[in-house]
Order: structure tokens, then C-alpha cells, then sequence
């Protein structure tokens, strides 16, 4: 399973435009890193880099084990990292229990870790909602249930707070720390400070 | 990423097993469902003997082959939703990090389209030939090829879909990226069809037609997970 993420020297473009170049760092486990810079920084499409969607122009990231063995990138994205992004990837006509379901069932977990999730999140009123009935902050804490129902060690959030009320953040936030505590790897984009301790990253053209 | 396949293990099956449940309830909700799409190759149908004018034997001596033609043109109606809903929603960028590979991924959402659209299509088909004229005789063949042919219909159809993601006017652009290589199967069809009709061999036919599908849902799936990979990026 994945121990660190490192990226070594990474450019990456959209299009024509360069939007950063030489970026190089390294999380290892029960680490957090949140992403700063300008909106069109490259927060976003760093994180997309690291879930391996989008193909960088220059330098590798690279996933390796406990014992510094590389993993194979595709192995590790497809066990070990969450994605967590501005699309949520759910159906509004279909009900927010079968999609997370679904969801909870591709990503690799069980029944025992969809019931905590539920549980966590305080989901049971809305499973058997349309997605289209839920408000923004719903459907955000329906996505951030499948970061608990597929436990999975690397977890890329982008803006992971935004539709959140105060008592759902503060919610969150202990559902960092307690990701970060049992050696879980988090790497956020934000422009609000997290409520975990975080090493800072700037991203952009300097 | 290339499209290296993840070994398939215990939880690699219960994945499968629920992409498929989600491919069939979405396909048989997108475009409004089989029943939209049948109702499109019935009225399309309906036209035909509008336009031939009041000879009904010369349109019975074409029924089977506008039949089909007809049904290729319906098969198309629903693909345009493939992938894009997945593409717009974020779902796609997920469906990548699971257990199973791109390609299985598209096969799985073709077959479930198949299923839920190309089946009930399949079903129409021998009583829209009929209603245009042909003999009630050829019904079952008339079936196969159409099962057969829907197949290919939609692996084939499911690239262009595939293609077109992120482009404007996507539906008219599948329809032209597909068309020229619905051809095949349309020829092979319809020629099974009016060859058993007239009493000739029509096996070489039906076995080009399925060839071409069968040929088509295995090679389909590489293409459409690619042209995913280069939407996603």
C-alpha cells in the first residue's frame, strides 16, 4: 500500500499555457499538504496529475511502499488514492443510497464500511432522497462518505470544505485528523486554512 | 496511464457486478429509455410507406432492408449520453480509479446499452418488418439479425460517442464519426434477411454480420477507453 507520494521537477500545461514548472515535493503517511495559489494556479490539475488523468509535460510522481519500493502508478491509483473534486460524479436521477452504494462498491469497500459511513456523515435521512432534491452541502457529504465507506490511504481533496456548514467542517475536520492518525495521506486545495496542521504548498508560476 | 489491467481479484467481481447494476438502470433511463426508442423506429417506420406513395408491393420487396436501415438510425438515438453524462458529472475521473481498467469499463456500458435499448429494439423489429410488408415467415431471422446487429450498432456507436466527448453538437457528430461504419452491418443484415426471403444462402450473410459485431465488441472497448483517457486530459 501506498507509504509516499513523490513528485520530482513536475511541469504541467493546459494547452499552450504552462502553469507550473519544477514543482517537486514528497507526503509520506500521517502527513497533510494543502495546495495555496491564484484561482488557475494549478491546484486543481496537480491533483488531477496525481490521480494520473492528466499527463504531466515534464518530471514523474511516484508512489511507493513501506519498504521505498516503487509501486506501479496504475496499482496504486487504483487501490490507494481518493478523488475528490469540484464533480462529484453523482447521477441526479438516481437516489443518493444506490449511488453510494455503487460508489462505495467500485472503490473497494464493504458493507460494514458503508453502514460507518452512513453513520459518520449523518446520512440515513437522505439514502432514499434523488440526488437532485439534496442541497450543495448534501451532495458534498454524500462524496466525502465514500472517503470513509472505501478506506483508502491517499485522499485528494479540492476545495473539500466549500458547501460545508460550520458544524459539517469542524465535522470534517476530525474526520482528517482521524485519517492522518491512522497514517492516511492527505493532500488538499484551499483557500480557507484546514483545521489539521498542514504543511503548505505553493503552487503556480513564481 | 496506460491501460495495463489491474489483477482481477475478489472485489474486481463485486465491482463488476455493480457497474453493471448502474449501466442498466442508466441506460434504461437515458434518452428517455428503450420505450422513446422504439417509439422513434416505429414512427420512422410509419414514414417509409408515406413517401413510397400507394404501391404496396414495391414497398414490400424493400421491407426488410428499410427495416433495418430504419433500425440502425433508432440505435443511434440513446448513445450520445454514453459517456457524456459520466464525462460532465466527474463520474468518469472515478470509474478510473477503480479496480477494473477503462476498457472494461466501456465494454460494460455498451452491453448494458445493448441490453436495455438494443434488446427491445431487436423485439420490434420483426413486427415493424412485417407491418412494412415483409412475410411473416422471416420474423426469426429477421430477430437474430437484428440482435446481432444491434450489437455492433452499439460498440460501434459507443466510439463515436466516445469520441465526441467535449465537443459541441456531440449527437450530430456521432451520428456522421458512425454512420459509414454502421454500413457493414446494415449490407449484411438486410442481405441474411431478403436471402432467406428468396430462398438463397443467406448463412454467409448472418455470419458476416455477427463477425462484425462480435469483431466489434471486442475491439470496440480499446478504442473508447483511449478516447476517454483524451477527454479526461
Amino acid at each position: 500500500m501506498i507509504w509516499r507520494l513523490t513528485v520530482e521537477n513536475l511541469a504541467l500545461a493546459r494547452g499552450e499555457r504552462q502553469l507550473f514548472a519544477g514543482l517537486g515535493f514528497s507526503l509520506v503517511r500521517g502527513e497533510a499538504a494543502a495546495l495555496t495559489g491564484a484561482n488557475g494556479a494549478g491546484k486543481t490539475s496537480l491533483l488531477r496529475a496525481v490521480a494520473g488523468l492528466l499527463r504531466p509535460e515534464a518530471g514523474r510522481i511516484h508512489f511507493d511502499d513501506l519498504a521505498g519500493v516503487e509501486i506501479e502508478a496504475d496499482v496504486a491509483r487504483s487501490r490507494g488514492l481518493h478523488l475528490l473534486g469540484h464533480y462529484d460524479g453523482l447521477k441526479s436521477i438516481r437516489t443518493a443510497g444506490e449511488e453510494l452504494t455503487f460508489w462505495t462498491r467500485w472503490l473497494g469497500g464493504d458493507a460494514a464500511s458503508l453502514a460507518q459511513a452512513v453513520d459518520t456523515l449523518q446520512l440515513d435521512p437522505l439514502l432514499n432522497l434523488d440526488i437532485r432534491k439534496l442541497s450543495a452541502g448534501q451532495r458534498r457529504r454524500l462524496a466525502l462518505a465514500r472517503l470513509i465507506a472505501a478506506p483508502r490511504p491517499l485522499w485528494l481533496l479540492d476545495e473539500p470544505m466549500a458547501p460545508l456548514d460550520a458544524s459539517r467542517r469542524a465535522l470534517f475536520g476530525e474526520l482528517m485528523q482521524t485519517h492522518l492518525d491512522g497514517g492516511g495521506m492527505i493532500l488538499a486545495a484551499v483557500h480557507d486554512a484546514l483545521p489539521i496542521p498542514v504543511r503548505e504548498l505553493k503552487v503556480g508560476l513564481a | 496511464m496506460t491501460g495495463a489491467a489491474a489483477p482481477a481479484t475478489g472485489s474486481g467481481f463485486v465491482a463488476l457486478a455493480a457497474l453493471m447494476r448502474r449501466e442498466l438502470a442508466l441506460a434504461w433511463g437515458r434518452g428517455g429509455g428503450p420505450l422513446f426508442a422504439c417509439a422513434f423506429y416505429v414512427g420512422l417506420a410509419t414514414l417509409l410507406p408515406l413517401a413510397e406513395g400507394p404501391t404496396p408491393q414495391k414497398l414490400a420487396a424493400i421491407a426488410p432492408g428499410a427495416a433495418f436501415a430504419a433500425l440502425a438510425l433508432s440505435s443511434l438515438l440513446s448513445l450520445e449520453r454514453l459517456f457524456e453524462r459520466d464525462y460532465e458529472d466527474g463520474a468518469l475521473d472515478l470509474l478510473t480509479l477503480g479496480p477494473l481498467p477503462l476498457e472494461v469499463v466501456a465494454g460494460v456500458k455498451c452491453l448494458a446499452q445493448w441490453l436495455a435499448n438494443g434488446v427491445p429494439l431487436a423485439l420490434a423489429a420483426p413486427i415493424v418488418s412485417i407491418a412494412l410488408g415483409a412475410e411473416p415467415r422471416l420474423w426469426l431471422i429477421n430477430l437474430i439479425a437484428a440482435l446481432g446487429g444491434g450489437l455492433g450498432f452499439t460498440f460501434v456507436g459507443g466510439i463515436g460517442a466516445a469520441l465526441v466527448l467535449g465537443a459541441r453538437r456531440g449527437g450530430l457528430l456521432i451520428a456522421v464519426v458512425v454512420l459509414p461504419l454502421f454500413a457493414p452491418p446494415v449490407i449484411f443484415g438486410a442481405g441474411a434477411v431478403e436471402a432467406f426471403g428468396a430462398g438463397l444462402e443467406w448463412k454467409p450473410a448472418l455470419a458476416f454480420l455477427m463477425a462484425y459485431s462480435l469483431a466489434a465488441a471486442g475491439l470496440a472497448p480499446f478504442a473508447m477507453a483511449a478516447a476517454c483517457r483524451n477527454a479526461l486530459s
